[in-house]
């Protein structure tokens, strides 16, 4: 289970580090939001991953699952969701007042050139 | 358990959603008042904490009345309450500024400068990892909505880098925070810096990678180079009295940079002893002479004045990056008058740029001005103080960096890069004093020749008027505010007190041992 989490947490971020370099603010989105994904996944795992314990601590049970991890992972989801709302409706407004969807503002020669064809 | 301690939090909390409220119902007028009002109550806050602190106590606030390392905790030491007291002084004065025009533009200003604070002054007493995060979410959320204000081209496009750019400092800064607590298995960093001195050697590996991920997230809120870019376009394009304020957004990564340098990888950490120190040094020289030859390029004057900011971030890291008392003491003192200074600067510019009409802030030949004197006056004076020339407050802090300097085995690159650097400064700053108040050429045809008078300079120059004043309080206060910087110095480089004050049980009702297992 350790392996397929650290290569899915490992996926999700190298996706998003790609998207991030992209040049249109849509692709930026994506990757801040895969990037967002990836730590939620990385943090409840900093808990350790254990199966079918309550994440309560009862002296009658010897076993339990952090339960700090997961307040963290909820307190980053709510942040997290909020930014990305912000930073979609900042784009929107990038897009109306630059007049086009790249992050710096104005179409490169490469790019023009890939929406032409 | 005072209950003043979170009182720098409730204040703008309460006061800016009562602005957001209010922003129909209430005249302009009542509500900058009410915003006065509200950082001149911080200020009263921070004074009367800073009494309180000022002999040695650290008060601590365990919120819900939970013992420290499960709960939430406020801690206000003397450095906790000396950026309290600086970043609430800088606002006054910010405001004041804004209060002339720039807070007309919408109507969300005075509930985001609020919440602005409150984002700062949690930063500044939150005693774990994770709350830090979460007040750097609500500063930057303010900061991304102040930034913006006013709108327009240059302004939205800076913005979405600062957004996109912080937006992944915030990923990096969990990826942080997980890893930390993985190893450790504690966020508070009062018991993280327990933790991490006991950590056995075999988890040095993962103990460093999570180390210099926090170090990355701090020097890109910081602005230390590699990750300065973000900075002189985001402040040249943003609005004079955002930009002022903002003067402390870089000093609170230089402040988590120092807490953590000194708290948690200090003398007592074990196996990461000095950890950030060895980076802090180098990466501040070189920001300093990265930062000079920026200002020197600049063709704008508020492009030129956000690159001194980046000079000097990398002075006063450079400072902290000694780990002596005598270093960070210095940088304290640097650190106030640097973050006046350079907010007098952006205000001053903003004067400046309503005179020049078409020519703007743009550093080439203009209109001449026709408050010349007056303005070059002041221009005159805050050059002095942001080059760190004498007689004034920013050779006292250069003087004392070096003095520190020299004790130390790398005195010559400190010595040449800090002289040289400051030798660009004033280069930079001549080139365009000279241009602004000196070259005067009319506009070509079509463009207006003539540049407006502002109405009334005295008043619309009070703020930048006040901040150099207390710039030259702290000139003629050096001793006694020396005195105290050298104390929160030593405060600091001494983490046992802070550790026994955030983890001792606060048993009050509770004995000792319920909490305590």
């Amino acid at each position: 289970m350790e392996a397929l989490m650290s290569l899915i947490v490992g996926v999700l971020t190298a996706g998003g580090v790609y998207l991030l370099l992209r040049a249109r603010t849509f692709s930026v989105v994506l990757g801040l939001t895969l990037l967002t994904y990836a730590v939620n996944l990385f943090l409840f795992a900093s808990g350790r991953l254990t199966i079918g314990a309550p994440p309560i601590l009862d002296p009658e049970l010897s076993r339990y699952t952090d339960p700090l991890p997961q307040a963290l992972v909820l307190t980053a989801i709510v942040i997290s969701f909020a930014m990305t709302a912000f930073v979609i409706m900042l784009a929107l407004r990038a897009r109306a007042e630059l007049g086009n969807d790249h992050v710096d503002g104005r179409a490169s020669a490469g790019a023009s050139k890939e929406s032409e064809a | 358990m005072n209950h003043l301690v979170i009182a720098p939090l409730l204040l703008p909390l309460l006061v800016g959603t009562l602005l957001l409220l209010s922003r129909r119902t209430l005249s302009l007028a009542a509500r900058r008042s009410l915003n006065l009002a509200a950082i001149l109550g911080q200020i009263l806050l921070a004074i009367e904490l800073l009494i309180l602190v000022g002999d040695g106590t650290i008060l601590t606030y365990h919120l819900g009345h939970w013992p420290a390392p499960w709960g939430i905790v406020l801690v206000a030491d003397r450095l906790a309450v000396w950026m309290l007291l600086v970043t609430s002084l800088l606002a006054f004065f910010a405001l004041l500024h804004a209060m002339q025009g720039t807070d007309r533009c919408s109507r969300h200003f005075h509930p985001l400068f609020q919440l602005q604070l409150f984002g700062l002054n949690g930063a500044f007493l939150t005693g774990d990892l994770f709350n830090l995060f979460v007040f750097f979410e609500i500063l930057l959320l303010a900061s991304y909505g102040l930034l913006v204000h006013g709108g327009g081209a240059a302004r939205v496009r800076a913005g979405l880098h600062f957004v996109v750019i912080n937006l992944v400092g915030s990923t990096l800064f969990l990826f942080a925070a997980g890893a930390l607590y993985g190893l450790v298995g504690t966020l508070n960093l009062a018991d993280l810096s327990l933790k991490i001195a006991r950590l056995p050697p075999e988890d040095l590996g993962p103990a460093q990678v999570a180390a210099l991920l926090l170090l990355a997230v701090f020097a890109l809120k910081a602005a230390l180079v590699p990750l300065h870019l973000w900075l002189p376009s985001a402040y040249a394009s943003t609005s004079a009295p955002v930009a002022a304020l903002f003067a402390i957004m870089t000093k609170v990564g230089a402040y988590a940079l120092l807490r953590v340098e000194t708290l948690v990888f200090g003398e007592q950490a074990g196996i990461l002893t000095g950890f950030y120190a060895a980076w802090l040094l180098p990466l501040g020289l070189l920001t300093l002479v990265l930062g000079a030859l920026g200002a020197l390029a600049a063709n704008e004057l508020r492009r030129q004045v956000a690159y001194l900011v980046v000079v000097s971030v990398g002075l006063l890291l450079a400072a902290f990056g000694l780990g002596t008392a005598d270093g960070i003491a210095a940088g304290l003192y640097y650190l106030v008058h640097t973050t006046l200074a350079t907010a007098a600067f952006f205000l001053l510019a903003d004067l400046i740029t309503r005179e020049r009409g078409w020519a703007a802030d743009r550093l080439v030949p203009g209109p001449a001005l026709p408050n010349a004197g007056r303005l070059g006056g002041l221009f005159f004076v805050t050059a002095l103080l942001v080059a760190g020339l004498p007689p004034l407050s920013g050779f006292i802090g250069k003087f004392l960096v070096l003095r520190a300097a020299l004790e130390e085995p790398v005195w010559p690159w400190m010595l040449g890069v800090v002289l040289f650097s400051g030798l660009l400064g004033i280069i930079a700053l001549a080139r365009s004093g000279s241009l602004l108040f000196f070259h005067v050429r009319s506009a070509g045809s079509g463009a207006p020749t003539q540049a407006r008078p502002t109405q009334g300079l005295l008043g619309a120059a009070l703020p930048t008027l006040g901040l150099l004043a207390l710039c030259l309080a702290l000139l003629i206060g050096s001793g006694p505010v020396l005195d105290l910087a050298q104390a929160t110095a030593e405060q600091l480089l001494d983490p046992a007190d802070y550790i026994q004050a955030v983890l001792k049980p606060i048993g009050i009702q509770v004995a000792p041992g319920e909490v305590w297992p």
